[in-house]
């Protein structure tokens, strides 16, 4: 985009900026990797989210940093990086991972899809190509960064299916979840791997940044009778918290931005010890340090916590208020308290309207991580500080039938 | 107490000798500042060179002032205003440039065009040196412990900074050990691939030494340029409200207004010496003021060398000043303007116009332009690091009208033949033509010009051998050799006689450090 139609002084603008610019009604727009994106393109949220939840959003998530890494030592290098094993890794599959230092931090976390023997996709939240590059030393590898080449649409819902099926050339019914495969849609070579960031049946669609346009455009066609509705990050953001699913530099720090030790965290900790694949034959990045804390436990781990409804309406009710909830997800640090001693802090808080319940990704230390311990959360009611009682639950919040089905 | 006796002495009203005051004051004394100038400020004053064209003449920016002092003397209150300066452009030989925004997104789109691995890499170099930087920090603010005593003082001061190294990872310690003995140029090559990233890079490493981005030491140099804090926020550069001399008004004001008298046109010409202890100064014209302390806030070889005869100190200490190195490698040109300077590599008044314009191309740019200096000549194509303080502050021109300061390197004080006009208007010469190749209305533009060299540094601020931060920023001339041996913690040998300017600890820069920390020793010694 050196030549870019638009001035080096603004942030960049995703291959489909013609299309969502003029849906973006309220002039909401957020920043996600150096690019300008649609917060939401209503005034409210709700109609975004309840596509999310009934029917289909199609979220502009072309900002993920890519990254496409071929040849022979291309399994190689990930089974170096990534604390899954490659080897297990098909063709057509995908993986979500995380990576980390030789401490066992987490340094980022995405997906590796397995686009053919010698052949990766790999995203991931911040720029990665350093890292990669110097794990790579002595392989025979490329490595290509493909950000800004290669256009991403989400589509996520229960109807995603059914519309991607009315416009793609090939029917989908065959795709398992986290598996990809390629098709065609509007005469466009696509992409789709079953993906997404909502915990909800979904899709991703990866294509070349020129066909940006009509594979938009073909696709809201094939969903105007499902109801398909462009959605925002406001939305995405609520959804993911209901599904679990954490997000970098809002509910952990990466080991090479932390100040501090302590900002750090394991996979173990961040609830990933499903992907720690200790074993997997010979090293990876932070091995020794994963199969300590797997020995000796972690001191703290990234749970679920729901708020008791009565609990808040007494919080409030105590300043003569009914609840009062924000609208969005919060990315707050709340203090999390057990009999009147902090034991932890939520990273991420939001109203679940398909729950009917306030929820939060809450960091908690050893043993008051266990599923059903009762703590209270810290609520600022009417500037005074009280706390709301609720109960530890294992992630996700929300995992419908329909998601692997 | 007759109206010649004070309690303190101050001489020189640089920041550091009105903060040194200003802090006596507070603490009740009665404090009288000694200028040669007929206004404050020293080093960092602005002054009107034509007619509605204000510049800070020798000093441009600043990042370094410590945020205790600003609260300590309410300069706020006092006028201190920063304001902010957003950007480093470099112009390129081939037409394009680099830039450097105030915006973490903007800045990696623009490093990402000139090499993608750089534009990551620029990130972690940034956490690393700001990691460091707030490692080595805290030993700005104390007084350096001398190793080789026993006393209760200096072994707590050790200890202090043995908690400090302590706090390091074991990483951190590696890296700083590194830091501190690396050239600026290994250092960056460590790191980047693209050649104006790490010119422009290297220049912090350079500013004020009289050293090359390749010659050892000046890696610390450009840690040092790290450690700038405005409003708690590391690494912030910014311009003050009227120049630099807009910060020397300021704690003039908050010191006058904490009882501090300053005299004008009062040069120094003598150090009293009464029963080995120093007793008052003597004035040029004649007249003596006593006082119970006096503290020094000009260059060490002044304050040593010229205010003192060196039967008055031991042989080792006069010997420890004659080898300080305080040789002036950098001038100034400061332009009046009748108009933006037009780059070509990006057209138009645009934001690179509020930001610094660094000509800096490449290390090895930088490096030649020091192979000159090393031989006595000033740069035929110099380093300039140059801003134009009308767009940030609407005051210091009249209105269509610019000013634009220069900051040169390298234009060594000891130039073959010694400086004099033609060499001046040489040097100036060299600086505008270097600034013609990108910007080629800067000669139409000039309406007023002044080239100053390390010579008239030395003649106008009194700074020996012009050197800015009064004593380069070496290894062996920083902490507690700075500076001298066992004279770092702002006493001198001579009873009664303090230091406190930018020649001792924590080194040059506006920050002020040096005359608070001293103000605070003479305090401790107070009976």
């Amino acid at each position: 985009m050196n030549g870019a139609p638009y001035s080096l002084y603004q942030l960049k603008r995703t291959p489909f900026h013609e299309r969502i610019a003029p849906l973006c009604l309220p002039q909401n727009w957020r920043r996600w990797g150096g690019c300008i994106t649609v917060g939401s393109y209503d005034l409210g949220i709700d109609r975004e989210y309840w596509a999310i939840r009934d029917a289909a959003a199609l979220i502009d998530v072309s900002p993920l940093m890519k990254y496409l890494i071929e040849g022979p030592d291309a399994a190689r290098l990930l089974d170096r990086i990534i604390t899954r094993d490659i080897a297990k890794l098909a063709v057509g599959q995908v993986y979500y991972t995380g990576w980390c230092d030789d401490e066992g931090k987490l340094l980022d976390d995405g997906t590796v899809t397995r686009l053919g023997e010698q052949s990766f996709r790999v995203t991931a939240a911040e720029p990665s190509l350093r890292w990669l590059h110097m794990s790579a030393v002595g392989m025979q590898v490329t490595i290509t960064e493909i950000t800004e080449q290669t256009a991403a649409l989400s589509l996520q819902g229960p109807k995603a299916r059914a519309i991607l099926n009315r416009c793609c050339e090939t029917s989908l019914d065959g795709l398992k979840f986290f598996r990809m495969a390629e098709n065609r849609l509007q005469g466009k070579a696509v992409s789709i791997s079953r993906t997404g960031y909502t915990g909800d049946l979904g899709y991703e669609i990866w294509m070349d940044a020129a066909d940006a346009l009509p594979v938009w455009d073909a696709i809201m066609a094939a969903g105007a009778d499902y109801g398909i509705v462009p959605c925002g990050i406001l939305a995405m953001d609520m959804a993911r918290v209901e599904a679990g699913l954490f997000m970098l530099d809002v509910d952990y720090t990466a080991a090479n931005h932390a100040w501090i030790a302590g900002q750090k965290s394991s996979p173990f900790e961040m609830g990933l010890g499903w992907t720690v694949a200790l074993d997997k034959p010979g090293y990876f990045v932070g091995r020794r340090a994963l199969e300590r804390e797997a020995r000796e436990g972690s001191a703290w781990k990234l749970v679920g916590l729901e708020v008791d409804w009565e609990g808040l309406e007494k919080v409030y009710g105590s300043v003569g208020l009914p609840p009062q909830i924000p609208g969005t997800a919060v990315r707050g640090s709340l203090p999390v308290m057990r009999e009147g001693q902090q034991v932890g802090y939520a990273s991420t808080s939001t109203w679940s309207p398909v729950l009917k319940k306030y929820i939060a990704l809450v960091h908690l230390e050893r043993p008051h991580f266990e599923p059903g311990t009762r703590v209270e959360i810290e609520i600022t009611a009417e500037h005074k500080r009280r706390y709301a009682p609720g109960t530890v639950v294992t992630l996700p919040f929300y995992d419908p039938p329909w998601k692997k089905k | 107490m007759s109206a010649g006796s004070y309690d303190a002495i101050v001489i020189g009203a640089g920041h550091n000798g009105l903060i040194a005051a200003a802090y006596l004051s507070r603490a009740g004394k009665k404090v009288v500042v000694l200028e040669r100038n007929d206004r404050v400020g020293g080093a960092t004053v602005t002054r009107e060179i034509f007619p509605g064209y204000r510049f800070t003449e020798f000093s441009y920016v600043v990042s370094l002032l410590r945020p205790d002092i600003i609260r300590d003397l309410e300069l706020p209150r006092h006028g201190l205003k920063i304001l902010p300066l957003p950007s480093t452009v470099t112009p390129m030989d081939n037409g394009d440039y680099l830039a450097a925004w105030d915006d973490h997104d903007l800045t990696r789109r623009e490093i990402y065009r000139h090499s993608p691995r750089d534009a990551e890499a620029v990130d972690e170099y940034s956490r690393v040196m700001a990691r460091a930087a707030k490692a080595i920090k805290p030993m700005l603010s104390v007084v350096p412990p001398d190793p080789s005593s026993m006393s209760w003082r200096d072994l707590a001061g050790l200890l202090k900074l043995g908690r400090i190294g302590a706090s390091m990872s074991e990483q951190e310690r590696y890296r700083i050990a590194k830091l501190m003995t690396q050239s600026a140029g290994d250092l960056l090559d460590e790191w980047f691939e693209f050649d104006p990233l790490k010119g422009t890079k290297s220049a912090s490493g350079i500013i004020g030494t009289f050293l090359g981005p390749r010659s050892p030491g000046t890696a610390y140099v450009l840690l040092h340029h790290y450690m700038g804090e405005i409003d708690g926020a590391f690494r912030a550069w910014g311009f003050a409200k009227d120049g630099t001399g807009g910060i020397a008004e300021a704690i003039a004001r908050s010191a006058r207004a904490l009882g501090v008298e300053i005299r004008y046109n009062a040069p120094v010409a003598k150090v009293l010496v009464k029963g080995g202890r120093a007793t008052g100064v003597a004035l040029a014209n004649g007249d003596e003021l006593r006082a119970k302390v006096v503290m020094s806030a000009v260059d060490p070889k002044r304050s040593f060398l010229q205010f003192l005869e060196p039967k008055h100190l031991p042989d080792e200490f006069v010997q420890a000043i004659r080898n300080f190195r305080i040789r002036g490698s950098s001038g100034k040109v400061n332009l009046a303007l009748s108009e933006l300077p037009q780059f070509t590599c990006l057209p138009g008044d645009g934001p690179l116009h509020r930001g610094a314009i660094s000509f800096s191309p490449s290390i090895d740019y930088i490096e030649r332009a020091y192979d000159d200096a090393k031989y006595g000549r000033f740069s035929q194509r110099p380093y300039i690091d140059s801003i134009i303080p009308s767009m940030i502050d609407r005051d210091m021109a009249p209105p269509g009208h610019h000013v634009m300061s220069c900051f040169v390197q390298y234009a060594p004080y000891d130039i073959e033949g010694g400086w004099d006009d033609a060499k001046r208007d040489a040097f100036g010469e060299a600086v505008i033509s270097t600034i013609e190749r990108h910007a080629p209305n800067i000669r139409r533009a000039i309406v007023g010009k002044q080239v100053i060299t390390p010579k008239d540094i030395e003649d106008t601020a009194g700074i020996t051998g012009g050197n800015i931060f009064h004593g380069e920023l070496l290894l062996h001339q920083l902490f507690f050799l700075r500076p001298a041996p066992q004279w770092a913690d702002f006493r001198t040998p001579l009873p009664g006689y303090y230091y406190g300017a930018s020649g001792a600890h924590p080194g040059g820069g506006i920050m002020g450090a040096n005359g608070q920390l001293a103000a605070m020793e003479v305090l401790k010694d107070w009976r």
